[in-house]
């Protein structure tokens, strides 16, 4: 039985919590790599992540793109979207197609 | 595979036409593969780029709702509200297979059988704002778990045609030339082979005319 995780600032993701789901709470970047690392390894097969703390933990999300699990999932937080959830669509067409077509 | 290195005898003609015929083959197939892939993805793509807007758009409601009401309520009561989550979530994984990559099928259950019994405060306390928050968080849900699923298909699509594109390039480009070249290298050679041996039996059978009877050609 997997679990589902969201990550990111209190104020972003604390709603996630009377969802059912497990929030963590992480403010700084070396704690957020961490607890990205000890998620993935345990077994939870989806982790929203904001788009603000993708930015400090781009490395690390690339890593887990190619595994079946986690499934790393970038959700807006609370000062909107940046845009990035679109731009992650964007990688993975020019991936496959070899050239940005969309 | 340079032609160098290849000995020009029937045998190696031979291996080297059985593994053309093999790579053509292969060549052929991969080709149906990945633009069947390629079809599956452009599609699973069109679909995580409808789903990523309403989930977007729903998270942006939520996200607007909460806002208000962190405002109206205390930080503390906030918190307290939401210490005890009444419901909790399983995921089950299942694997669909497409085109030989197994992505990832999520099945969500909710621990309470009624979903929408979403609040695990009571109203006494709590602001209005925060129930909407949550509705909305709950409406938003469900998009977002098949986000998540249609993403990372999208992911692992993406990575298995950047294999089988390259697959499919090396083959055309490099590896069936090469062994067009080196086939024909060999044939050249040997039937340049043939046509000496001609010759040098012609010659030699000239020579034992002229020996035995002393014969000249015209």
């Amino acid at each position: 039985m997997y679990k589902i995780a969201v990550m990111g600032d209190r104020d972003s993701v604390l709603g996630f919590r009377a969802l059912g789901l497990d929030v963590v709470f992480v403010e700084d970047t070396e704690t957020a790599r961490h607890e990205l690392h000890r998620l993935a390894g345990s077994d939870y097969a989806i982790i929203y992540v904001t788009e603000q703390l993708s930015l400090a933990l781009d490395d690390e999300i690339k890593k887990y793109k190619d595994a079946v699990t986690p499934a790393i999932i970038l959700i807006p937080g609370k000062g909107g979207s940046m845009g990035l959830g679109e731009a992650s669509l964007h990688s993975a067409v020019e991936r496959a197609v070899g050239a940005d077509i969309s | 595979m340079t032609s160098a290195t290849i000995n020009p005898t029937r045998m190696e003609l031979t291996r080297l036409k059985g593994r053309l015929k093999t790579a053509t083959r292969g060549h052929k197939l991969l080709k149906d593969k990945r633009d069947e892939l390629m079809k599956q993805f452009l599609e699973i793509v069109r679909r995580n780029r409808q789903l990523r807007k309403r989930v977007e758009e729903g998270l942006e409601q939520a996200n607007g709702a909460f806002t208000v009401a962190s405002a109206v309520m205390s930080p503390e009561m906030l918190e307290q509200a939401l210490l005890y989550p009444k419901q909790s979530v399983e995921l089950d994984m299942t694997y669909r297979n497409v085109m030989s990559v197994d992505v990832p099928v999520y099945h969500f259950k909710t621990k309470n059988e009624d979903s929408t019994e979403i609040y695990p405060y009571g109203f006494a306390q709590t602001s209005g704002e925060l129930d909407t928050a949550l509705e909305s968080l709950s409406a938003v849900f469900q998009d977002m778990l098949q986000l998540a699923e249609v993403e990372k298909t999208m992911q692992l699509l993406a990575q298995d045609i950047e294999k089988t594109r390259r697959r499919v390039n090396a083959l055309e480009y490099v590896m069936i030339p090469d062994l067009e070249k080196n086939i024909k290298y060999i044939s050249m050679k040997l039937d340049e082979n043939e046509r000496g041996n001609t010759t040098r039996l012609m010659k030699v059978k000239e020579m034992e005319l002229v020996e035995a009877h002393d014969f000249k050609e015209a």
